[in-house]
């Protein structure tokens, strides 16, 4: 069963996205912030990474590019999930290394397309 | 709704369309008929069809076979098939047509025009090997509407989020307020045009490749039987065929056959080639 670590500040978009997860099969665990989100993948690598953005401690794109850099950090798929919905976020989060990106409001079909586009379904 | 006021335009949408909806499709017919009686001026569903019975009115009955017929699209729909397309259908074309250098693909009931436009972003990849080639691509639907808001490419935040990868959106589309636009490179590349599947298509030429994709789960079996022997006299000898995953030619019509392990596509039977061989002779 692959891993799905869910990061963002709302407790309610977690439960959301957690429940669409784990019908989807997945094993999931939560992060509230970009600093606990890589104090759990330093614990254990997820396979994937749902990220929002603006969270308090540290944000989505420093939690990507600190994640990124490290020796294992290219192996997570990221998707962002996320409210900043124009075009130059989209293309700062590809090019911090996000392999997705769901802007909200989302619903279970859109992250069910987007994670059969990267090969998680 | 009445039981024969039901029946009046489950019988007017088979006669218009091909469409045949059961007794069990009441809701949808309510549901999607009920704007078309407010657009109209009627205070409900039962003085519409009044309207329809006793006026005749064919602004009215275009837009009631409208609402009914057009249905939901999202680019990539259901990934495989593009998958296919592009690592099977794409090959075998540049190699089987290197000598006339020109293919044509049909996207039918293309409703609001992301099957055609997926398709476009694929041969996109192929630009180099398809400089000096005329590709065509034509996509057609009965809704004059829907085909309107295909030519203007200009999607929702959802619509762009159903099965396009960011990479794509990225690279093709423009952001005008909380909605998507389709690039101009892009959308040159596909032909729009009104047409009935129930209509003679021969005045669409040729195609090398049809998408047919979830549209025959919606009509009767002679009708599938009569829309599959039409597509079967315009297609390429060696042309492909797309079917929805719910649908398939088993039963209805013996003019194709499944490609072997390509779920999905098919290729013209071989009762269907000397008829076709003959056609373009």
């Amino acid at each position: 069963m692959k891993r799905f670590l869910i990061v963002d500040d709302s407790k309610v978009v977690r439960m959301v996205a957690r429940r669409i997860l784990e019908g989807l099969n997945f094993e999931t665990s939560e992060a509230e912030n970009g600093e606990l989100a890589l104090q759990a993948c330093r614990a254990q690598m997820p396979d994937a990474v749902l990220l929002d953005w603006n969270m308090p401690v540290k944000s989505g794109i420093e939690f990507l590019r600190e994640l990124r850099g490290w020796p294992n950090g290219t192996e997570p798929k990221v998707v962002f999930c996320t409210t900043e919905n124009d075009m130059a976020h989209i293309q700062e989060a590809i090019g911090a290394g996000a392999d997705e990106y769901i802007m909200k409001p989302f619903d279970s079909e859109i992250l069910e397309s987007k994670l059969t586009q990267i090969g998680l379904l | 709704m009445s039981p024969q006021d039901f029946d009046f335009v489950a019988q007017l949408l088979k006669q218009r369309s091909g469409l045949t909806i059961g007794p069990d499709k009441a809701y949808l017919l309510e549901s999607r008929l009920n704007p078309v009686a407010r657009k109209h001026g009627f205070a409900g569903l039962n003085e519409l069809i009044q309207a329809l019975r006793l006026r005749g009115d064919q602004s009215l009955t275009k837009d009631v076979v409208e609402a009914m017929t057009t249905n939901e699209s999202f680019f990539f729909r259901d990934t495989k098939p593009f998958d296919q397309f592009r690592r099977l259908v794409l090959p075998h074309l540049l190699e089987k047509r290197a000598a006339k250098r020109s293919f044509r693909i049909w996207s039918a009931a293309c409703s609001s025009g992301q099957e055609a436009y997926s398709l476009a972003m694929i041969l996109k990849e192929f630009d180099s090997k398809l400089t000096g080639w005329r590709v065509e691509m034509v996509g057609t639907d009965l809704s004059t509407e829907i085909l309107d808001k295909a030519k203007e490419g200009l999607y929702s935040q959802f619509e762009v989020q159903r099965g396009l990868p960011v990479q794509l959106l990225v690279k093709y589309f423009t952001q005008e307020g909380d909605r998507w636009r389709i690039s101009p490179e892009i959308k040159r590349m596909v032909t729009f045009r009104t047409f009935n599947l129930l209509d003679d298509p021969t005045p669409l030429g040729q195609f090398d490749v049809v998408f047919l994709r979830n549209v025959l789960i919606y009509f009767d079996q002679p009708t599938k039987a009569k829309v599959l022997e039409r597509v079967a006299k315009l297609m390429a000898p060696d042309g492909f065929l797309y079917l929805g995953g719910a649908e398939t030619v088993l039963g209805i019509s013996d003019k194709f056959q499944v490609l072997p392990a390509e779920r999905g596509i098919y290729g013209l039977a071989a009762s269907a080639q000397p008829q076709r061989a003959a056609a373009s002779a």
